[in-house]
């Protein structure tokens, strides 16, 4: 595949006051740490009822515009929007309209599940929390673990909880940073038809990173390529990789990855 | 102010607590080990001593005082190294939690510790060396308002210093009421300091309570002047420790701290 297949990356444009009304709006983000840009200048949505995916190699920009969203990393420029509220200036608001799963972000592993759940719900506010926690211990079939302590769980168990926590409060934003990694092929496939049965039943959009691309294709709407803080391609996963002359997504995704390193390489020969 | 996220800081340390017995051991152990290490001392003081001075309630008086303060700060560090220990920061900061919601957690939890360690300090002086808490009069609350301020300051600066230097620089923190002890005179008067030492102890606030300790248990009247001095050092380290947490809170937020924490040490 050629180099520059995707050099002419179909850069979104800015977010329009039409637009304002997905459950994600990002600008322009940008941020760097001393001289690497780890995000330069992104912009995307995410509508509601929309599962968008963002995928890239390791150190892409992915977990650093995740944390730009989560406002546990403050842009350098650029603003974020949830549910139509600026983060920047009402962050508690904002952030009361999402929750996230991440593999780096574990529940305290010394309290049980429904000690777990009861903290986060009131931490969310969630209104009618006991009644909420027992829905969310009934989906994710967690009843027999309720009392026991979140570290003592096996990864996917843990997993099962994490989802749960992020569900507490019907978020309209889901953020998941590689929600799969840890469990097995049988519940991933369990946690991504829950997931996605979710997002038909409700208004909630999810933006989901993963290194998987079979499950980027089977769950996501929209899939967002990054590679060194910008985002390359943005398409449909079922119809992007035979537009870019790839077989498969997974295909497309390692051209990709080539083609960032081999940018990355000539440049550092070129200094 | 959501209180509701406030009582989840609370509820956390709590559960904790039900559901382990060594976080609870620590509450009393040491200062009750105090209590009766210092109550000995002070009686045998004051059975070979000639002096009239009631070594009693003020030896006994300034450890209760001082371990009152202690327990305060480490309530709050503690609480905070919880999140530490179990890298629970993006739970917390990733969530509609604000900072003065954190914070006045962890401050309740702090004050809420410090009250049950007093309660058992106070019994066991009362109970074995017949410390009478009256024996201080009135003056016995703003002691302890003085106190309570400088141990929420302190462990509210402690945590800062933590998110800033990252989880290796808890063994800074523990040592900080020792380190602030001798120039806050809590055992003598300042004046038998050097002269530099004076300067920091006059700027320490709890200096102002166990020199306003010592005189009423030499039968002198409460200092309320140097009290009330006390007591506005108290409230301005308060508000500068509120300040620098905050002020390294948005740092870690633009320097990408809280997203990296889990490694051990952060530079």
């Amino acid at each position: 595949m050629a180099g520059g297949d995707w050099a002419w990356a179909q850069r979104p444009a800015p977010v329009t006051k039409a637009e304002m009304t997905a459950v994600l709006a990002v600008e322009h983000l940008c941020k760097a740490f001393g001289t690497l840009k780890a995000v330069d200048d992104v912009s995307f949505q995410v509508a509601p009822g929309e599962i968008v995916g963002l995928v890239g190699p390791n150190g892409a920009g992915k977990t650093t515009t995740i944390n730009m969203i989560l406002g546990v990393l403050a842009p350098d420029a650029g603003r974020v929007e949830i549910d139509g509220i600026d983060l920047g200036r009402d962050r508690s608001r904002a952030l009361a309209a999402t929750n996230f799963a991440a593999v780096y972000a574990p529940l305290p592993g010394n309290l049980t599940v429904q000690q777990n759940l009861r903290i986060f719900g009131m931490i969310y506010d969630v209104p009618k929390l006991a009644a909420r926690i027992e829905e969310l211990i009934a989906q994710f079939d967690l009843a027999r673990f309720r009392k026991t302590r979140v570290g003592v769980l096996s990864s996917g168990e843990q997993t099962r909880v994490a989802l749960a926590k992020a569900l507490l409060n019907r978020p309209r934003l889901l953020l998941l940073d590689e929600p799969t990694a840890s469990i097995d092929p049988s519940t991933a496939r369990d946690m991504r038809s829950g997931i996605s049965e979710l997002v038909d039943a409700g208004q909630c959009g999810v933006l989901w990173t993963s290194h998987n691309m079979y499950e980027v294709a089977a769950v996501c709407d929209r899939v967002l390529f990054v590679s060194r803080g910008r985002i390359l391609l943005e398409g449909d996963p079922k119809t992007l990789p035979s537009q870019h002359g790839a077989a498969s997504l997974d295909d497309l995704f390692v051209a990709v990855a080539h083609e960032a390193l081999h940018d990355e390489t000539a440049a550092g020969a070129a200094a | 102010m959501n209180f509701r996220r406030v009582g989840a800081v609370v509820l956390r340390q709590l559960y904790l607590y039900r559901s382990s017995p060594q976080r609870v051991l620590p509450l009393f152990i040491w200062v009750v080990l105090d209590i009766v290490l210092w109550g000995f001392i002070a009686r045998f003081l004051g059975q070979v001593s000639h002096s009239t001075f009631q070594f009693g309630p003020a030896l006994l008086g300034a450890v209760l005082l001082w371990d009152f303060l202690t327990r305060v700060m480490q309530g709050i560090t503690t609480a905070f190294f919880e999140d530490v220990w179990s890298r629970n920061f993006m739970g917390v900061f990733a969530s509609p939690m604000r900072i003065s919601e954190y914070l006045a957690g962890l401050i309740s939890i702090g004050v809420s510790n410090s009250l049950v360690a007093l309660v058992a300090m106070y019994a066991l002086a009362w109970t074995i060396f017949g410390l009478s808490v009256f024996s201080y009069g009135v003056a016995i609350l703003p002691f302890l308002l003085v106190l309570f301020l400088t141990g929420m300051a302190l462990g509210v600066f402690g945590a800062g210093l933590v998110l800033r230097l990252g989880p290796a620089s808890e063994w800074l923190i523990w040592p900080i009421p020792t380190l602030v002890a001798p120039f806050a005179g809590v055992f003598y008067p300042l004046s038998v300091l050097p002269g530099w030492m004076q300067l920091i102890g006059r700027a320490i606030a709890p200096s102002y309570v166990f020199s306003g300790l010592r005189a009423v248990v030499s039968g002198h009247p409460a200092p309320w002047g140097d009290l009330a001095i006390g007591a506005a050092l108290a409230a301005a380290y308060m508000v500068l420790a509120c300040w620098v947490f905050v002020r390294i809170y948005r740092y870690a937020i633009r320097a990408g701290l809280i997203a990296r924490y889990s490694a051990e040490t952060v530079t």
